[in-house]
């Protein structure tokens, strides 16, 4: 590298580089005037982490957030995609019996949404579509090779309707509630019945019905502790797992017999 | 008190667990029926997945069968001659009948096959022994002349003629071993202990004393169950052990309960109300077949 070797070049250099260091925060200071609708979203959870115990029955987890500018919030929490087979009943000589059957790819094994005001006043439905905003925006759908298109609307909103029986979809859309024009909340609710896996939490901001910012948070559910190892043994050690069972229903058997002779 | 299933993957109240296994041990100790056929239906509407509650409840079955096996022992009411000859024929019948379950469930249809063969088993088996439990009461109450100890029919024909001490009887032994392998194939597709068909045919077909059908027939469940949470754990890891453990308190506690009343009353009334029992799960399945589903979309379990 080559220095200045007289202490007035150096003080040019010094100069010219000050010079453009001005400059450039000038210029970002004038962009950032000129452009200000990419308004800031901070989210998150109170718990990333949601452990399944003995006595799991459900769980909330509370989201928070804030945003630089006021505007809309929406809050979609999805679970892992699985293959679901279905079957379709119909009629034969009076007797309802499966007479469809179809795999349906990518279902979300959970799907929650929430917002600040009704979906439909928060976004037309293109974005609505786009950001999957509404169990109905699901992309999921028979393979289109098996089903017409109508056709494939009716298995898919069969496979809603048993999701949201068993609680793993959303009936409704939840609330997000503002505290003033900045602060935002929402609690995520999760049933008993929820499937392990890492699940995608996802925070649009909306304003006049476009999204100014969107941010992406995990959730992990998984089972720890004694649910966890009995688990892993039965999937690891099957055998031995079906000779334990046995052999622990036929103590308690037994058990059960010496008490009752005895009293 | 909540508790979550590991394998089921859901969470349940304790004490309702208990209480249904108090029951189902109950009957069981009465009757000498596994109770499968009532725990699986019950184990599902709670929201167990289908392919748990059929290997769990096998687990459960061979709990309360011990602890009835060993109430009817002490009374001297099992017949171990006969079971070990009805075994035999129930671990061939249900290898048998494991690959026609294979073989249905290829072709889609196995929830239908399961229902009908339910109402027809159930509904013929169920209304035979409550017609026949009021014959014989009305009979004894008449004080009409002593039956015939058995008919003697083609059976009586057979080759093999064994004689069973404790049964006081002298038949072939292709009887016992040829209803022990029909019964193993049925409780194979049905995934039931095979006590509500096997009960009967000892009774009728075999015509064994009631007192020691019952005891011999939780004896031989206790293997056919054996063998069905073995297969179940070490093929498709399904028996949940936290759901088989609650429910085998309550009904280890039933069966001797059941052992005890069922001692008391005669085999006539245990033979009308196992009659009645079995004819209204019966009812309510046929009704099933007709009734139009609430939906007729559901969700299959992914092979």
């Amino acid at each position: 590298m080559m220095w200045p070797d007289n202490p007035k070049s150096l003080r040019k250099a010094l100069f010219g580089a000050a010079t453009l260091f001005l400059i450039a925060l000038l210029t970002a200071v004038t962009l950032y005037r000129a452009f200000p609708a990419r308004a800031a979203l901070v989210a998150d959870l109170s718990d990333h982490f949601i452990a399944i115990t003995t006595g799991f029955s459900g769980a909330n987890v509370l989201l928070f957030g804030a945003t630089e500018e006021a505007g809309d919030i929406v809050v979609i929490v999805r679970g892992p995609s699985v293959p679901v087979l279905m079957h379709r009943k119909s009629r034969v000589a009076g007797i309802w019996i499966n007479t469809a059957s179809m795999t349906i790819e990518d279902v979300p094994g959970f799907y929650a949404v929430a917002s600040s005001r009704p979906l439909e006043d928060v976004a037309s439905e293109s974005i609505r579509r786009r950001h999957q905003m509404g169990v109905e925006y699901l992309p999921i759908a028979p393979p289109l090779t098996k089903a017409s298109a109508n056709v494939a609307e009716q298995w898919k909103a069969g496979l809603i309707r048993n999701q949201q029986r068993s609680g793993l979809f959303s009936r409704a859309t939840g609330r997000v509630n503002f505290l003033g024009q900045r602060l935002f909340r929402t609690r995520l609710e999760l049933p008993a019945n929820v499937p392990t896996g890492t699940y995608r939490v996802e925070v649009f901001h909306l304003r006049d019905g476009r999204v100014v910012g969107a941010q992406t948070t995990p959730l992990s559910v998984s089972k720890v502790g004694l649910e966890a190892e009995v688990f892993d043994f039965a999937q690891n050690r099957a055998a031995w797992y079906g000779l334990i069972a046995i052999l622990v229903a036929l103590v308690a058997g037994w058990i059960g017999h010496v008490v009752f002779r005895k009293g | 008190m909540q508790v979550y299933l590991p394998i089921a993957e859901l969470s349940v109240d304790a004490f309702l667990l208990l209480g249904l296994g108090g029951v189902i041990g109950f009957l069981s100790g009465l009757f000498g029926v596994g109770g499968g056929f009532l725990m699986t239906p019950m184990l599902i509407f709670i929201g167990v997945p289908p392919v748990v509650a059929v290997a769990t409840q096998a687990n459960n079955v061979i709990a309360s069968s011990v602890s009835g096996v060993f109430a009817h022992w002490r009374r001297g009411n099992v017949d171990f001659k006969m079971g070990w000859v009805l075994l035999a024929g129930g671990f061939a019948g249900s290898t048998v009948g494991v690959g026609l379950f294979s073989l249905l469930r290829s072709l889609g249809q196995i929830d239908l096959v399961i229902n009908i063969f339910y109402v027809v088993f159930l509904g013929t088996i169920g209304a035979l022994m409550m017609v026949e439990g009021t014959r014989a009461m009305m009979r004894r109450r008449r004080k009409a002349a002593p039956r015939k100890l058995h008919q003697h029919s083609w059976i009586h024909g057979l080759p093999l003629k064994t004689r069973f001490r404790k049964s006081r009887l002298y038949i072939s032994a292709l009887v016992p071993l040829g209803i022990g392998f029909g019964v193993g194939v049925l409780s194979a597709i049905m995934g039931v202990g095979g006590g509500f068909i096997l009960v009967p045919a000892m009774i009728y077909l075999i015509g064994m004393p009631t007192a020691m059908v019952i005891g011999t027939s939780l004896f031989q469940i206790i293997f056919v169950a054996a063998n069905v949470t073995f297969l179940q754990a070490a093929q498709n890891q399904t028996v949940d052990v936290v759901l088989a453990m609650l429910l085998l308190v309550g009904s280890v506690v039933g069966a001797q309960i059941g052992t005890r009343i069922g001692s008391r009353l005669q085999g006539d009334w245990l033979r009308l109300l196992l009659g009645i029992l079995v004819v209204a799960v019966c009812s309510k399945l046929f009704v099933d077949l007709f009734t139009p589903p609430e939906d007729i979309y559901s969700l299959g379990v992914p092979l």
